[in-house]
Order: C-alpha cells, then sequence, then structure tokens
C-alpha cells in the first residue's frame, strides 16, 4: 500500500493512460512510428537489465530479436495461429539465448561483448545462407497481421510496452535486479555473499530474451515481415544501445524514453537525409560524455542523493 | 573478416576460376601465397588495436572507422586530385592519424576524466562511446564519399609469376610494407626508450607514474602510433581489396575477432590469430564457396573462447 502513496506508479499510469488516447488525436501517420517506438523500448528495457543492472555489454540483443522474429515467421508460415507463434518464438529465443549464455557467462567484459556479437554474425550468415527457407536478405513475409487498423495495431504495442514494462521494472526493484546490480558492480563481492552469480545472470539473460524473443515476435507480425534489416542487423543493436544510454541506463523505464525519442527524432530529422543517424548518434555521445546517467537517470539524482 | 568478406568476394572468383583451371598444386600454392598476404593485412589492421588495448586500456569500437577514413582520404586524393598512389597514400595516413587524435581528445579522454562515471564503469562507457563515434564516422564518410566501394590504383602495377602462381605486384609489396611495418614496431617496443616506457605501461601503469613518467604523454604516443597502423592499414586495404564505408563496422569486427583470438593485448597473439583468421577464409573462398567465406573463422573463434577463454597468447 505504501506504493499507492508515492507518486511515481500514478505518473506511470497516468502517463499511459495518455498514451492510451492518442489515436484519438495523433494521426495514422505517428501512431505507426509510436507503435514502432513502443516495440524498440521493450528491446531497450530487455538490454538494460543486462547491460544496467548486470554490467554486461551484450552485444547480440538483435540475435535473441531475430531469433523470436523469425521463429514466430517460420511458424506463421507453417500454418499456425499468432498466438501460438509468438509463444514458439519466444521459446526459440530463450533456448538460443540460453545456449548462447551458458557457455559466454563463463566469459567477461570485451569477452562477452565479442561472442554475443558473433552470435548475430552466424545467425546473419545463417539467414543468408538458408535463403530458401528465410528469404535472405530480401525478408520473409509472413501471412498473418496482428490488425489492419492503425490503432488497433497502437494498442497492442501499448499494452505489451507497458506490461513487459511493469514486469521488468519490477524484477529490477527485486532481489533478482539486486543481486545483479551487485554483481555488476563487484563480482567477486557478490559471489563471496554467497549468491550464485552465474544462476543469476543465467536468470537475467533468459529474462531478456524472453522479452526480446516476444517484442521480435509481436513486430514481425505488425510489419507483416522479419527481415535483416529490421531485427537481425547490428545497427539495430546500435540504436538499442542508444536508446538505453540516452535513457538512462539502469532505470529500466528510461530506455523506453530513450526508444521514443530516437524513433521519433529519426523521423524529425528525415529531411537530413543520410546525416540524421550522425545527428542521433552525436547527440548521444554527447549525453554520453556530460550526462552518464541518462536523461532519467539526471532527472531523477536529485532525489536520490548517493 | 566479415568485413574483408565482401571486399574479398574478388578473391574468391579468382579461386573458383582457378579450380576449374589450374591443376592441383598450384592451387595449393595460389591459395598459400594469397592467404599470407590477406594475413598479413588483416595482421596490421590488428596490432594497434590490440597495443591500444595493452598500453591503455581502451578499446577503440571505431577501429573500423579510423581505417575507412583513410582508405577513403587516400583514394580521395590519389585519383580525384592526382597525387597519385603514393601521394594519396601518405594523405590517407595522415588523415588516419588526425582521426585517432579526434578520437583520443573528443571521446576517449573526456570519459577517461569525466568524475560523473565510476571508474568500474569507464569500460562499458569506452564501448558504447566509441562505438557511437565509429558509427558518427561511417555516416559522415557515407555522406562525404557514397558507400559505393572505391579501389585505389596499385602502388605498382604488373603482375609476377611467384612459382607459377601469376601474383599481382602490388599484393606483393602490400605484403612486405605490412610485414616492415611490423617488424618497426616491434624494434620499436623492444628497442627504443619511448617503446619500453609502452611496455612498462601495459604491464603496470602506476608503477610507471611513480617512476615519473607522465602517464598522459604516453597514452598520446600509443594513439600516434596507433594512428599511423590504422591509416597505413586503411590505405592497404582501400589499395588491395577496395573498400566502402558499409564495411566500417564489419572492418572493427574483424580485428576485435582477431585481436580476441590472439589474447587481448599479446602482439605476437594478435599475428598468430591474423594468419589462422586468414588463412581459414582463403582455404573456405576457395575450396568451398566465397558465401562460406567468414563462417570458419567465427566457429574457430567460438571454440577458442569456450576451450581457452584468454585466447590463444592472451594473459590473465
Amino acid at each position: 500500500m505504501r506504493m499507492l502513496r508515492r507518486p511515481g506508479p500514478w505518473i506511470a499510469l497516468l502517463l499511459v493512460a495518455l498514451a492510451a488516447s492518442a489515436p484519438g488525436w495523433m494521426g495514422a501517420y505517428f501512431l505507426g512510428i509510436f507503435t514502432t517506438a513502443y516495440y524498440f523500448g521493450v528491446f531497450a528495457m530487455s538490454w538494460d537489465l543486462l547491460f544496467g543492472f548486470a554490467g554486461e555489454v551484450n552485444f547480440g540483443p538483435t540475435f535473441l530479436i531475430g531469433l523470436g522474429a523469425y521463429g514466430a515467421g517460420l511458424l506463421n508460415n507453417a500454418g499456425f495461429g499468432i498466438p501460438l507463434c509468438l509463444a514458439g518464438g519466444a521459446v526459440v529465443a530463450v533456448v538460443g539465448g540460453a545456449l548462447l549464455a551458458l557457455p559466454a557467462l563463463r566469459l567477461r567484459g570485451p569477452y562477452f561483448g565479442l561472442i554475443t556479437l558473433v552470435a548475430v554474425l552466424l545467425l546473419l550468415d545463417c539467414i543468408v545462407i538458408f535463403a530458401n527457407v528465410t528469404g535472405g536478405e530480401i525478408g520473409m513475409m509472413v501471412p498473418d497481421v496482428l490488425s489492419i487498423d492503425a490503432s488497433v495495431n497502437y494498442w497492442y504495442a501499448l499494452g505489451f510496452l507497458a506490461i513487459s514494462a511493469l514486469i521488468l521494472f519490477g524484477l529490477s526493484r527485486s532481489s533478482l535486479g539486486l543481486i545483479l546490480q551487485a554483481t555488476g558492480q563487484d563480482r567477486i563481492e557478490a559471489a563471496a555473499l554467497g549468491f550464485n552469480v552465474t544462476k543469476h545472470k543465467l536468470a537475467a539473460f533468459c529474462v531478456s530474451a524472453l522479452f526480446s524473443g516476444l517484442a521480435g515476435g509481436m513486430l514481425t507480425f505488425y510489419e507483416g515481415a522479419a527481415s535483416v534489416d529490421t531485427v537481425v542487423s547490428l545497427s539495430i543493436t546500435v540504436q538499442i544501445v542508444i536508446a538505453v544510454v540516452f535513457g538512462g541506463r539502469r532505470t529500466i523505464l528510461g530506455a523506453v524514453l530513450g526508444s521514443i525519442f530516437l524513433i521519433l527524432f529519426d523521423e524529425l530529422l528525415r529531411p537530413l537525409g543520410q546525416l540524421n543517424t550522425f545527428v542521433v548518434s552525436a547527440i548521444a555521445l554527447a549525453v554520453i560524455i556530460f550526462f552518464p546517467d541518462g536523461v532519467l537517470g539526471w532527472v531523477l539524482r536529485p532525489r536520490e542523493p548517493r | 573478416m566479415a568485413g574483408l568478406a565482401e571486399a574479398g568476394r574478388d578473391a574468391g572468383d579468382r579461386g573458383r576460376r582457378a579450380t576449374r583451371q589450374a591443376e592441383r598444386p598450384v592451387l595449393a600454392l595460389q591459395i598459400l601465397i594469397d592467404g599470407f598476404a590477406i594475413s598479413a593485412l588483416y595482421g596490421l589492421g590488428a596490432i594497434g588495436f590490440t597495443l591500444m588495448f595493452g598500453v591503455s586500456g581502451v578499446l577503440n569500437l571505431a577501429h573500423g572507422g579510423i581505417m575507412l577514413i583513410a582508405a577513403l582520404f587516400g583514394w580521395y586524393f590519389a585519383a580525384e586530385y592526382g597525387a597519385g598512389p603514393y601521394g594519396g597514400a601518405a594523405i590517407g595516413i595522415l588523415a588516419g592519424l588526425i582521426a585517432s587524435y579526434v578520437t583520443y581528445f573528443v571521446v576517449v579522454r573526456p570519459i577517461q576524466r569525466s568524475r560523473a562515471i565510476p571508474k568500474l564503469e569507464e569500460e562499458i562507457f569506452i564501448l558504447t562511446g566509441t562505438l557511437l563515434w565509429g558509427i558518427m564516422i561511417q555516416v559522415g564518410m557515407d555522406y562525404l564519399f557514397s558507400n559505393n566501394p572505391v579501389t585505389m590504383q596499385p602502388l605498382i602495377p604488373g603482375v609476377v609469376n611467384l612459382l607459377g602462381v601469376r601474383t599481382p605486384w602490388n599484393e606483393v609489396m602490400i605484403t612486405a610494407v605490412c610485414w616492415c611495418a611490423i617488424g618497426l614496431l616491434s624494434l620499436l617496443v623492444n628497442r627504443t626508450r619511448i617503446g619500453k616506457q609502452l611496455l612498462a605501461a601495459s604491464i603496470n601503469p602506476r608503477g610507471l607514474t611513480l617512476l615519473g613518467f607522465e602517464l598522459s604523454h604516453i597514452y598520446l604516443v600509443v594513439w600516434t602510433i596507433y594512428g599511423l597502423l590504422a591509416g597505413l592499414a586503411g590505405v592497404l586495404l582501400a589499395s588491395f581489396f577496395g573498400v566502402s564505408s558499409d564495411n566500417a563496422g564489419n572492418l572493427t569486427a574483424s580485428a576485435f575477432t582477431i585481436v580476441i583470438l590472439g589474447g587481448l593485448g599479446s602482439v605476437p597473439g594478435s599475428l598468430i590469430a591474423a594468419y589462422v583468421v586468414g588463412y581459414a577464409e582463403t582455404i573456405t573462398a576457395y575450396l568451398l564457396a566465397p558465401t562460406l567465406r567468414p563462417i570458419p573463422a567465427l566457429l574457430i573463434l567460438v571454440l577458442v573462447l569456450y576451450m581457452r577463454p584468454q585466447g590463444l597468447l592472451g594473459r590473465r
């Protein structure tokens, strides 16, 4: 009940309500942008759980997203319904994530980063080599879509984002989040306190994989296709990194802000042509150097003195 | 490697033609020669990266971007301004050096000096910071030069017959330049005063400061050497395979892979790893299919990391 007296949950509820009313006053064009941004928000939050809390630079979020997206897409092409495909895609992502994480978590820092990067490169190669099943570089169409109505698609994305945010935020404030944070700061001490560091990191990786995979699958059914450029490419990884760092790492919710900023800015700066990525990266770099805690971290800082 | 995969498709095609025409011993020799040249270039591209990590603990994910700047400026001045291949190469190396300094002063040093960033998280911040900087370079180069692949004119024209294998003089020359640069670096590190300081900084930076050496001065030296090496590697790459601004990320991934495979911070390890990767790719391209080129090296990397996480010659 103490939760109800703090402003945080109410502000969040208000924001969700405001966002849910958006189809009433927002054009279809911007609804589409926000729909993409919300799925991106889930990617970024899942990544923040590993990066912000466990201090692991996972360069392979798109490995998990891609497994979820292509898993769901392949099942759909085999004739299964959307809910089953999403579940299947998520299972594929979690299994793939666990297979990657079990040995990879023995490694730390740059070694861990590289092995996750290699996983993405191998997935890319596999998609291109088995082009007759996956569509290769062109992408794979799926027969079903979530909905053809922009508002309904928007609500699906918002609901998915809200539920994921609730679960991931709750997890980050639970003992799992605290132990991960302790591990990220001092692995040896955390282990000396009796926590099974590897087990907790594996759990975090699997949760991250679950939400990444689900979001990848949802995005596939929103767009009606899964393609290397939208779910596997390394530029997606970079965008996730920018979103998390800009919004504020170790905040989970900041990742959502960062994603919305990123996707929105990408649209608004479209007149700049190719240079929009340059500007967005430059802004993110400036944030890293001058406000290393990100926007949300910076806003929350005065209230939580260290 | 993955980056050079696209650029190196030509070599692969040449290989397939060779399979049809040439007899087996010639093919083996050709793999031997081409693999040697490619590996030397990989080695040169990776040692700057590993030296930087060994001495200052920085993993520069803008590495591919810096090579790209050198390659594109070199090509541009050689072809459009008539500076000739050698003038272009010199300008390219200079561009690489400047890019290296900018990376240090604009991205890495502010992060190292920032008080808001805890020391424990510095590594993560440098990784993300240089990653973003690399993207900025790639997009900037794309804007200036478009992403069409460009190839610098060969430093020396002509073809030589090496034991029955027709090899361009350019390939021989590039291999020689790579090995000269590597040899010079080893002389510098092992025989000169400043080199010994670098070595000492990689072993124990605090000890070195206690002896009265200015660490920031040593870092500046490392970034200079790094810029020259990356610039040279970029120019040679443009002359050997050709480059496009799309390659930047993959070039970083290649260097990263080679360096991790060899063991972070170990220059000899990186050279061995460069040869393992170079030959694995060349053999795959010639004997299986050019499209499969990057895969064996990635699998080797995964296997080595699982069995020996510190890499071939890494220390922990």
